[in-house]
């Protein structure tokens, strides 16, 4: 039997953080060519700001496969996922893909809210490849499926959240196609909308469809797919069946977790687990100190093994053993599901006087007063470096404020 | 399924370079560019008092301000017409193209999260943006029409050629749309440079005053410019004076340049927009 998705020698080539918008303005387009006449545009040879997102990536998926592609944030999953769904052309290699391809990377893509439920229905329906004739055939089992019968001809902005995405999900669980890929879309709705969701996404797999699945949700994937890929830095690192593949990428998410549990206190570190902290993309510490005009990205990977409600991750700065700074991961607790999440928060360039720095995390469920704190879990040193608008005094106080301070001449006379 | 063919083959590979537009897979979006445009429309005047009165106040509105300032103050010539009628006719043409320029110009940028999430020809948007101005180009025809029985303006077999001329003034406005559209991605500079540039094309195009206005052995430059001769074409199939056939003909022919220009462009750079968006 022909393989419903091959995919042969797949590269892509991405360009990193701000020079991504390099040539957003004519003014800047010009300039470089002016500066580098002979240079033909996107062309630079070994430039560091560039990496390869997917670096050469081969597998082929039988019709009737559930495959899950397993791999930590920036390791290339989403990135195959948009190249398979012609959202994003591959810079080498080939993909063949036999038969109706669906994807959805994402629920509700085009929903208007100024549009009734119904006509949103129509409209992302038709969005995600769906005719009208099909969308008005599955109408009923839709609304019945998103639960939303009495409001489905009020604009969606009047919705509730929970509703706007069951609605949404409903439409997006009743697309038809030979081979569906889908990124993590089951996180959505309530615990118990989630396990319809689940279901819904089984019935589709056993269905005798080839389904491309990327979630963080590890006891789903081992649920739903036959088979597991790993990516890593943009390579396929196993392909087999998904129990050895989920094993195999924790195996390599500890090799980063040393040392992690070392400070803990708190009895929420029976439930959740801290895996992985990074100051910009550096596990624990920066190798060498950051300059203070680059913003500093702090991340931490965790997972709870059951899901918190009024939850929320407080990402501490110390200074000489002092709390300095503190910032929460959302603006409002809100409920953690079971499984894993990355907690971010960045402090701006030219924000920190240099120094050294220590990271504090708490996380804690409001709901039933659980908690637990890593002192001291990263590092970090602002070089001491001067910029404009960036006059520090030298490794005094925390804080650099734009604006100076002012002197006056008061009297010229003296005494 | 109408979008797609059973037993179908997809190839994913680098493309790079100019390629020809693939008129069949946009035939099989159609269904997506229909509801797209509707889309539009519905969304246009939501939450608006006034509702989709909206498409006859403004070019009422503006046909009486011109009329007021260049027909009874500056007194500029109208080829014998009333200088309402005579205005109006130009505006018509006109303020369909400025809009659906303008709009198509913004609207991949506006679809950013339907060009990041989902695969479909893009050239499907800006096609919906100028798709969307039809139905207030309708609106306003037949406002004129009322118009022109109002200042006994007759009807005359000239109004034939009025389907012809409005593929002309869609033509015009889908190649400058997309090409504003590609261009608007890749440098937002074009977000403030576009109504800048409608605003000079309004001067450069008789609308607020008759080509004849011009010295003959200068028309055919006037009429470089689409737009010159699509205002003129509408006015004579309207108003029933002459065609300039000559100079209607050198605006179909740069119309049709630019859309192809336009097309073309939109194509080769489509392939990054998922990316640069």
């Amino acid at each position: 039997m022909l393989p419903a998705v091959k995919v042969e020698n797949l590269w892509k080539e991405y360009v990193v953080g701000q020079s991504q918008d390099r040539h957003t303005t004519f003014y800047d387009t010009l300039a470089s060519a002016l500066k580098a006449p002979f240079r033909k545009r996107d062309e630079t040879i070994a430039d560091p700001t560039k990496f390869w997102a997917l670096n050469d990536v081969g597998f082929e998926v039988q019709p009737g496969e559930v495959v899950g592609i397993i791999g930590r944030n920036g390791a290339g999953k989403s990135t195959l996922l948009k190249v398979l769904s012609r959202i994003t052309a591959p810079t080498k290699g080939r993909v063949e893909v036999r038969g109706r391809l669906a994807s959805l990377l994402e629920v509700g893509t085009g929903f208007h809210g100024e549009l009734s439920g119904r006509e949103n229905i129509f409209l992302n329906g038709a969005i995600l490849g769906m005719s009208r004739k099909d969308i008005a055939k599955k109408f009923d089992e839709i609304v019945a499926f998103a639960e939303v019968e009495k409001f489905i001809d009020t604009p969606v902005k009047r919705y509730s959240s929970g509703m706007y995405v069951r609605l949404a999900f409903a439409v997006a669980a009743h697309l038809e196609s030979d081979v569906l890929i889908v990124d993590e879309v089951l996180s959505v709705g309530d615990s118990a909308f989630q396990e319809k969701c689940m279901a819904r996404m089984g019935d589709l797999s056993h269905g005798g469809r080839t389904v491309l699945f990327v979630s963080h949700n590890h006891a789903a994937m081992a649920k739903l797919c036959h088979r597991g890929i790993v990516l890593h830095g943009g390579r396929r690192v196993y392909d087999g069946k998904i129990a050895e593949a989920l094993n195999e990428y924790s195996r390599s998410m500890r090799a980063a977790d040393v040392g992690l549990t070392a400070a803990l206190s708190g009895d929420l570190r029976h439930t959740v687990t801290f895996q992985r902290v990074t100051v910009n993309d550096e596990v624990m510490a920066p190798s060498s100190p950051i300059s203070p005009l680059q913003p500093i990205v702090l991340t931490l990977r965790a997972a709870t093994s059951s899901a918190l409600e009024d939850f929320r991750v407080t990402f501490c700065i110390t200074k000489h053993g002092d709390t300095v700074l503190g910032m929460h991961d959302a603006l409002a607790p809100n409920t953690q599901p079971v499984g894993e999440f990355q907690s971010t928060v960045v402090i701006p360039s030219l924000t920190l006087a240099p120094g050294d720095y220590s990271l504090d995390l708490n996380a804690y469920s409001n709901r039933n007063g659980r908690w637990m704190f890593a002192k001291g879990i990263a590092e970090f040193t602002i070089a001491l470096e001067w910029h404009e608008g960036y006059e520090p005094s030298h490794a005094m106080g925390v804080f650099n404020l734009s604006s100076p301070g002012s002197r006056i001449q008061l009297d010229a006379r003296i005494g | 399924m109408s979008n797609h063919l059973p037993d179908q083959l997809t190839i994913i590979q680098p493309r790079s370079g100019w390629h020809m537009l693939n008129f069949r897979e946009l035939w099989a979006y159609r269904e997506l560019l229909w509801v797209l445009t509707m889309r539009d429309i519905k969304v246009r005047y939501k939450q608006t008092v006034l509702g989709a009165s909206w498409a006859i106040i403004r070019p009422v509105l503006t046909m009486v301000i011109f009329s007021v300032v260049f027909g009874q103050l500056a007194k500029l010539p109208s080829d014998g017409f009333p200088y309402p009628v005579f205005v109006y006719a130009g505006l018509l043409p006109w303020t369909f193209f400025s809009g659906a320029i303008s709009t198509s110009g913004q609207s991949l940028v506006g679809s950013a999260n339907l060009v990041s999430k989902v695969y479909f020809p893009r050239l499907i948007i800006p096609l919906s943006s100028v798709g969307a101005g039809l139905i207030d180009l309708m609106i306003s025809t037949a406002v004129l029409l009322s118009l022109m029985i109002w200042f006994g303006v007759p009807l005359t077999l000239n109004l034939l050629a009025a389907p012809l001329l409005l593929i002309g003034v869609v033509f015009a406005a889908l190649g400058v749309g997309t090409l504003l559209s590609a261009l608007t991605v890749a440098y937002r500079d074009f977000t403030h440079l576009t109504p800048f540039m409608v605003q000079i094309w309004l001067y450069i195009t008789p609308v607020i005053y008759p080509v004849s206005m011009v010295p003959k052995d200068w028309q055919w430059v006037m009429f470089l410019n689409p737009m010159t001769g699509l205002v003129e074409a509408f006015r004579a199939a309207f108003l029933g004076k002459a065609f300039d056939v000559g100079g209607i003909a050198l605006s179909f022919a740069v119309a049709v340049t630019i859309f192809a220009i336009g097309v073309a462009y939109f194509e080769r750079v489509e392939r990054r927009f998922a990316d640069i968006i």
